[in-house]
């Protein structure tokens, strides 16, 4: 008798835990926040936005080719740019079947699996170190230079990225290879922002001649502070003919053209910054706001951050100001606002801040000083609907990982290609903003340099015995 | 039953459509099972892609580079504002096709290759490359197994058609042949068709 009531009450028991647990899993799918499901933690690069799941995972869970769909949308056209060294091509490719079968690249989720914290290390790569010696552990063959280099120097040691090689091919090097530490001609390029919108104006038939406070236009049951205009003015919005209605009466989808909005969105901006809302959207500053979250705060940032200042929505107007629309604002004071790793600390000590400075101060040239923005949302040359621009790179993420990606579009404006490559091997000088001389030194553009002469002296002698 | 003229007409409409459906389908029976063998389509695949070549080598890369001199080709085409080198041209295009998903595939290769990824690699690729040197305007064809599918592999050769071949292969530091001619066989394409 006392068993079959203990037999009860354990039945009763298991029954009761299964409601628990079903009604607590079942609450996790009704909700809009869905991280009860993650399955682990997910990647710095992806972290912002691991309750989009279906930004990855499409809205079905339709597997593999589902996800790599998701990978080719944000990062394809970048490897495209870079001229990726490995494409999918080379591994569909019946005649590298066996390199396939090895590792299998048709997905970029062979090497960059997400939510496995525990094998996941630099830039997302959950494949053991020694991935280039499965198709290359016979280099020596051909490059008799790399005799008895360890399987993990290939990508770890500053010479070769698996991905982005565009500063590090051999040519490359060889043409580079005897440039000094700082060109005489240092100089970063300078944005050309009115060959665009001269076009732009003209075809939507705006004005472009420059507005004095008196000509600020807004709605008369609209209050605005007198501070307001006068920032307003200073900026080269009212010098380019952009009143406040331009922006404040934007249309914004779903928005009638003439409603006046307080607080437009970032996609008022859009109109006339379509490839900086681009940028932006791709980098970590608005990933987020890309996938329709909520934007990203300072304080769930994964970086050293200041803690303090949380910002309601990080958007276009957090670094650039809602009326004063400073670029130098926003090239280092909202950088610094904000981050407070020990990269950032230093930069004021920097030679690259004292050229700022000088630069402001009209003591040399325009172009010559370095900001934040200059190597981390950097001026790029970009064909946009016919016309060359050089717009900022609003993707501040882009040039980050592997960090040889900053050279040819960053450094080699004003540094040599040796020493970009060092400069940017060393994590201390990296830490202390560049603040004295590589500690390292990467011997890429030497071998590359030998080999160059060993094959013309082969060369010569073959053309001597024909 | 009275027999309007537009029940005639509806009648001779629904009689020439069925007929043409029936030809139609007999059309379209007729080819599939007359079908084409995997060597017609290695071949047609093939006269395309040599005749395709050979117009960008020669009209484009030779007479811009070597008759009017106004264009460099280069390797690094984009930092050089340059014009692709013919085998990076051929390259894109086989790389554009598997892109698309298309079921063969087709490369160039050499005995003498400038870029030793592009070495034979497989037997049949080994094999090929020897046949067609050794026996001037023949083809080879071999089936082969590779990652456990079968494929018809088709194997031509790859004749320098203007100096800009030869002189370019000849002084490149990295060629493990300095001494071709024109016509000489410098590589072969090798197209391959799945067969399972």
């Amino acid at each position: 008798m006392a068993t079959a009531l203990k037999k009860k009450w354990i039945w009763l028991l298991w029954l009761m835990l299964n409601l628990v647990l079903g009604s607590y899993y079942a609450w996790g799918l009704i909700k809009e926040e869905k991280s009860l499901y993650l399955p682990g933690e997910t990647t710095s690069g992806h972290y912002q936005i691991e309750l989009a799941c279906d930004a990855c995972h499409g809205e079905t869970f339709a597997g593999t080719d589902a996800l790599q769909k998701a990978c080719v949308k944000c990062h394809g056209a970048e490897l495209k740019e870079v001229d990726d060294s490995h494409p999918k091509s080379k591994f569909t490719d019946p005649r590298n079947a066996d390199r396939t079968a090895i590792l299998d690249a048709r997905t970029c989720l062979t090497c960059h699996k997400e939510h496995a914290p525990q094998s996941t290390h630099t830039m997302g790569v959950t494949l053991p170190d020694d991935f280039c010696a499965y198709c290359h552990s016979k280099i020596e063959k051909d490059r008799p230079s790399h005799k008895g280099m360890a399987f993990d120097t290939c990508a770890n040691a500053g010479c070769h990225n698996f991905h982005d090689n565009k500063a590090l091919y051999e040519d490359f090097l060889v043409k580079h290879m005897d440039e000094p530490e700082t060109f005489e001609t240092a100089q970063i390029p300078q944005r050309n922002f009115m060959v665009f919108y001269e076009d732009y104006s003209k075809r939507k038939d705006l004005s472009i001649a420059p507005l004095a406070k008196s000509d600020a236009k807004f709605p008369g049951t609209v209050s605005v502070a007198a501070e307001i205009i006068d920032q307003w003015a200073t900026t080269s919005h009212a010098k380019r003919g952009v009143n406040c209605e331009a922006c404040h009466k934007g249309a914004e989808p779903n928005t009638p053209v003439a409603a006046w909005s307080d607080k437009p969105s970032e996609l008022t901006c859009k109109s006339c910054h379509e490839l900086e809302l681009t940028g932006f959207y791709a980098g970590k500053h608005g990933m987020r706001l890309a996938q329709m979250l909520p934007p990203m705060q300072v304080s769930e940032a994964r970086q050293i951050m200041n803690t303090e200042e949380t910002h309601d929505a990080l958007s276009c107007s957090s670094c650039h100001g809602a009326h004063e629309y400073s670029t130098q604002t926003a090239a280092v004071d909202s950088c610094m606002n904000c981050h407070k790793d020990d990269h950032t600390l230093a930069y004021k000590k920097s030679k690259h801040f004292e050229l700022l400075q000088q630069e402001l101060n009209g003591r040399v040239q325009q172009g010559s000083g370095v900001s934040c923005a200059t190597c981390h949302l950097p001026r790029v040359q970009q064909k946009h609907k016919g016309i060359e621009r050089i717009v900022v790179q609003h993707n501040q993420n882009r040039n980050l990982r592997p960090n040889e990606k900053m050279i040819r579009e960053v450094c080699m404006n004003c540094h040599g290609l040796g020493f970009s490559i060092d400069a940017l091997a060393d994590p201390k000088l990296i830490a202390n903003n560049f603040q004295g001389k590589p500690g390292k030194h990467i011997e890429s553009i030497q071998m590359a340099k030998i080999r160059e002469i060993e094959q013309a002296k082969k060369k010569a002698l073959e053309k001597q015995n024909q | 039953m009275k027999f309007t003229p537009f029940k005639a007409q509806l009648a001779a409409l629904a009689l020439t459509s069925s007929a043409l459906a029936v030809v139609m389908s007999g059309c379209s029976n007729s080819t599939a099972s007359t079908g084409i063998s995997p060597q017609v389509m290695a071949d047609s695949l093939h006269a395309v892609m040599a005749a395709d070549r050979t117009v960008y080598t020669k009209k484009v890369v030779n007479r811009l580079v070597k008759e009017d001199k106004v264009i460099k080709a280069s390797e690094h085409w984009q930092d050089d504002k340059a014009l692709p080198l013919p085998a990076q041209m051929f390259r894109f295009g086989a790389e554009l096709v598997a892109e698309k998903g298309a079921p063969f595939s087709y490369s160039l290769l050499s005995l003498w290759p400038i870029n030793k990824q592009n070495a034979p690699k497989t037997d049949a690729e080994k094999e090929g490359l020897e046949y067609i040197k050794d026996n001037p305007g023949e083809n080879f064809y071999k089936e082969e197994v590779l990652g456990g599918t079968k494929y018809f592999t088709a194997v031509y050769p790859d004749p320098a058609v203007a100096p800009a071949c030869v002189d370019c292969h000849n002084d490149h530091k990295d060629t493990p042949k300095s001494d071709f001619k024109i016509g000489d066989i410098m590589g072969g394409v090798v197209i391959r068709i799945p067969l399972s």
